[in-house]
């Protein structure tokens, strides 16, 4: 059976098992609705401010949303059993690792992407504003995802897991957030933000070659 | 075949066990006995390569199983003390992901048949969340009927079953040792297959 097959089974079955606890989804979803909005209430309601933070507000906003998430990555797996079983199907580790990061972008990123020109509308943000604000969370959340694996995996099975993640993986979003929000800012000054941009993408490709790696190392120390 | 050569297992600051050393062939059954913390279950996860032993080899077919590994776990089924059953998913759904997830390819005819062989032909869309931890375990075992593994690693296959789950999973053993299968096994419960002398690894000893 190859890879593909493999990856498809799995995020089938991923969806399957998010929608049937939409409620996990829906947390996670408001969490981010919620923090993004208190920022006005916390600064003040001027318009001039509100413009000039927006995006880095939904950025950080999407930063705390996705870690809230993670956690719940490969945990459920690891207490049923089901996580042994995947090790032990003849697949390659890093196949099943790249479909459950890619099934845990979707059920907890895209939601954040598809909700963030509302709360950009909320900031005030122009129009060309908006659409690189969603196209750096099109490249960024799946940044999140795949690092924030790598917490996930070493955290599993560990008590307060879920500080530790945040302590471990926040620090490694730094450069997502400055390039995110960096290119927002740059579609606002007329700077332009194709650099930001590009070099999130480079992220992007450099974390989905090199993380699945490192995840499957760190599971293999987690499951012993 | 199966082999471990000199295994020791260490968890934490404290030996298990040392200088252990097994042979499994085709139809045979290996019993795995000691009192609780004896380290029964570490075997069986070094056994699977989830644990890596402190020293000494597990080979199979005579090569070492990490060198091997595609070709082990393809033909390797492992039941553990968790079932791997998610609560969400229905007993069908259970199943059917399981071994397609595992590289089996199988009809809904096929998964069907294999509940109903283990008694849950009446719930099989029941979510597994409203069903029994037997019941759960029995979803788990009906995996084996599928995946066509020559060996079987058992841990604790018979806890939570009713008597005739029992008789069921000892004749399921019995058929599998029977085509040249291998298992392994640990249980506390005493285990009657006819026709089969089971070897016994005493890990208390």
């Amino acid at each position: 059976m190859n890879a593909a097959q493999t990856v498809f089974i799995l995020l089938r079955r991923e969806l399957m098992l998010a929608m049937r606890r939409r409620g996990d989804v829906l947390t996670v979803l408001f969490f981010f609705v919620i923090v993004a909005s208190l920022f006005p209430l916390g600064v003040g309601p001027d318009p001039k401010l509100l413009r000039l933070m927006g995006g880095g507000v939904v950025w950080v906003a999407a930063l705390l949303a996705a870690m809230l998430s993670l956690g719940r990555m490969f945990a459920g797996d690891y207490a049923d059993g089901t996580l042994e079983q995947l090790v032990l199907t003849p697949t390659p580790p890093v196949v099943w690792i790249t479909g459950k990061i890619l099934a845990h972008w979707l059920v907890s990123g895209v939601p954040l992407i598809l909700m963030a020109p509302v709360l950009g509308v909320q900031f005030g943000l122009s129009g060309d504003a908006l659409a690189v604000l969603v196209f750096s969370l099109l490249l960024g959340t799946p940044v999140l995802s795949l690092i924030g694996a790598i917490g996930a995996a070493l955290t599993l099975g560990l008590r307060g897991g879920g500080v530790l993640v945040s302590l471990l993986v926040l620090p490694l979003y730094i450069p997502v957030l400055i390039f995110g929000a960096g290119a927002v800012d740059g579609a606002m000054s007329e700077l332009g933000s194709e650099a930001h941009l590009s070099l999130l993408g480079g992220i992007l490709i450099l974390a989905f070659m090199l993380t699945p790696w490192a995840v499957s190392a760190a599971l293999r120390i987690s499951i012993e | 075949m199966l082999e471990g050569k000199d295994l020791a297992c260490v968890r934490g600051e404290r030996a298990l066990f040392s200088h252990l050393n097994f042979t499994l062939h085709g139809g045979e059954l290996l019993l795995v006995q000691g009192a609780n913390g004896s380290g029964k279950t570490s075997l069986l996860r070094m056994v699977c390569g989830l644990l890596a032993p402190e020293f000494g080899e597990i080979l199979w077919q005579g090569e070492k199983i990490a060198a091997v590994r595609e070709s082990y776990h393809a033909g390797m089924a492992y039941f553990g003390h968790a079932p791997a059953v998610k609560e969400d998913l229905s007993a069908f759904e259970n199943l059917d992901f399981s071994c397609r997830l595992a590289g089996i390819p199988v009809d809904h005819e096929e998964v069907k048949g294999a509940l109903g062989h283990l008694g849950l032909g009446h719930c099989l869309n029941l979510p597994a969340k409203s069903l029994s931890q037997g019941q759960r375990r029995r979803v788990a075992l009906s995996r084996l009927l599928l995946v066509k593994a020559r060996l079987w690693i058992l841990d604790e296959p018979l806890t939570a079953l009713d008597q005739a789950a029992l008789q069921l999973v000892q004749s399921l053993i019995g058929e599998h040792l029977r085509r040249g299968g291998m298992a392994l096994l640990t249980t506390h419960q005493p285990v009657m297959i006819p026709g089969i002398t089971p070897k016994i690894l005493d890990l208390s000893a």
